[in-house]
């Protein structure tokens, strides 16, 4: 792709992953209606879709307030950290065969890096709003992300280890015979449930727990600030489901249909089960889901690693 | 562990199976739910099947009043029947407990299944005795308070009533 198209192609990325993060407010409310036997929002415009313009509007027009103890300038900079952070990650995500921003030979790792820059916005949103409910859940998202992000690298080695590769592009490729999620079952399990820790999103919403800690880290969040925190988590969502689907579930690859339909399809497909996850899955006690993290997925990684490598060695000899 | 995990998967499969059951949800302005005739909703003052007003305005009903919103005055025909000069309901401060109604000896006051009486001023939600009226005689068809009891009206002198026997004068030797 030449240069214009990269950058044109980048900014139809972030207005998709935008509008999709805006849309999946209202999808996601509807998809738990239909699980818990009630309509969701169905009032505004075709089956409701018009609630999102609704919430939109409602937000923009809140009154943009920074309470007077908060640290101002963090308190401002964190919301924006973690929807800059996560649309970064959007780059590396491969379409289609020749459908992306960048293909670098680390775009794993830097998918990585961005989900963890992403943990920043969370505590320093929890720090700078000198609120102890806010402060407890930055503290209680601080000691997650340290604890899932250890084995969501290392779920991911197993990939690596097959493709010999850390990009994107080569991990797909490596998938036409077979998909991850078949030899690499293990690591698909261990991911899935490190994405949704790392995207704190509903079994493991502990940082903003709201039977607890009232709202979390974004207590004091109002407005606009507060949309961004949610614009942020929503896009996490779709960016965790566009790399199990990337890496586990051979990405655009699928007969047929165009590739980037095969994509998008797959995606839709994962979001969904998330939300069920969401629908059905209890919170656990907070000292659970430490013992969760480190006794029983870090081990189960750290086995799934030791598997792949050797069976990837016996293979190979 | 392996057992807790079943557990979740199970939970998943359940939730899952609830994509096929219907909504609980009564779409309320388009779809009304039903409301039994006892429903406990906006007060009406009836009228017995003569068509005279029931209500004797004893204040029974706004000494069994919780919250105090009934408020009345008693005042007296020429015939001797007891009527409210005036009968005032503060519905902004009602709670529809149905106290009034069981207070009331004449089934004079009487909760109808009707509660959509939303206003935009307060002051609106003050009911006066022309807006309680109604010309039927609500949930007891029958009953007249003035057949049945022993007071004396023009027309009905004592011991005339339903089942009542003619009042003896305690006073006289005769048999």
């Amino acid at each position: 792709m030449t240069e214009l198209g990269t950058i044109s192609f980048g900014l139809l990325i972030i207005f998709a992953a935008v509008g999709g993060a805006a849309v999946l407010t209202w999808f996601e409310r509807r998809l738990l209606g239909v699980w818990q036997d009630r309509y969701g929002p169905n009032r505004l415009g075709p089956f409701g879709v018009l609630q999102v313009a609704a919430d939109m509007l409602k937000l923009l027009t809140k009154h943009d307030w920074v309470p007077p103890f908060a640290d101002r300038l963090v308190f401002v900079f964190a919301p924006t950290a973690i929807v800059v952070a996560m649309l970064l990650g959007f780059a590396v995500v491969p379409f289609g065969p020749d459908l992306y921003v960048l293909d670098i030979n680390i775009g794993l790792l830097f998918f990585l890096g961005m989900t963890s820059l992403a943990v920043y916005s969370v505590l320093l949103g929890g720090l700078a709003s000198n609120n102890k409910y806010a402060l407890l859940g930055g503290l209680r998202s601080a000691a997650q992300m340290v604890s899932y992000e250890v084995f969501m690298g290392l779920s991911l080695m197993g990939v690596v280890m097959l493709t010999g590769s850390f990009s994107m592009r080569d991990i797909v490729e490596a998938q036409r015979d077979v998909w991850y999620c078949v030899p690499q079952v293990l690591g698909l399990f261990t991911f899935m449930i490190a994405g949704i820790a790392e995207s704190h999103r509903l079994p493991f919403d502990l940082p903003e727990a709201e039977h607890e800690l009232t709202a979390g880290f974004h207590t004091e969040y109002g407005g606009m600030k507060f949309a961004m925190f949610m614009l942020g988590e929503y896009l996490g969502l779709i960016l965790i489901c566009c790399m199990i689907t990337t890496l586990f579930f051979g990405g655009w690859l699928g007969p047929v249909l165009p590739p980037v339909v095969w994509f998008c399809l797959k995606v839709f497909a994962l979001i969904c089960f998330f939300v069920l996850l969401r629908a059905a899955i209890p919170r656990p006690r907070y000292d659970q889901l430490m013992s969760l993290g480190w006794k029983i997925m870090l081990p189960l990684t750290l086995f799934n690693l030791l598997l792949t490598g050797a069976i990837a060695l016996w293979m190979e000899g | 562990m392996f057992k807790a995990l079943m557990s979740q998967v199970r939970t998943i499969w359940t939730i899952l199976q609830h994509s096929f059951t219907r909504a609980e949800t009564v779409q309320y302005p388009e779809q009304k739910p039903y409301l039994a005739p006892r429903y406990r909703g906006r007060i009406v003052l009836t009228k017995d099947p003569d068509g005279e007003e029931r209500c004797v305005a004893c204040n029974l009903c706004a000494v069994a009043c919780p919250v105090d919103c009934i408020a009345l005055q008693q005042g007296v025909k020429e015939d001797g029947r007891w009527y409210p000069e005036f009968f005032r309901i503060n519905f902004s401060r009602c709670i529809m407990c149905g106290m009034c109604e069981e207070a009331c000896p004449t089934n004079a006051i009487q909760l109808t299944p009707d509660f959509e009486m939303c206003e935009y001023n307060r002051s609106s939600m003050v009911y006066e005795k022309e807006h309680l009226q109604i010309e039927g005689t609500g949930k007891y068809h029958d009953y007249n308070f003035y057949r049945v009891a022993g007071l004396a009206i023009t027309g009905k002198d004592k011991g005339q009533a339903e089942n009542e026997a003619t009042p003896i004068d305690v006073k006289s030797l005769l048999p």
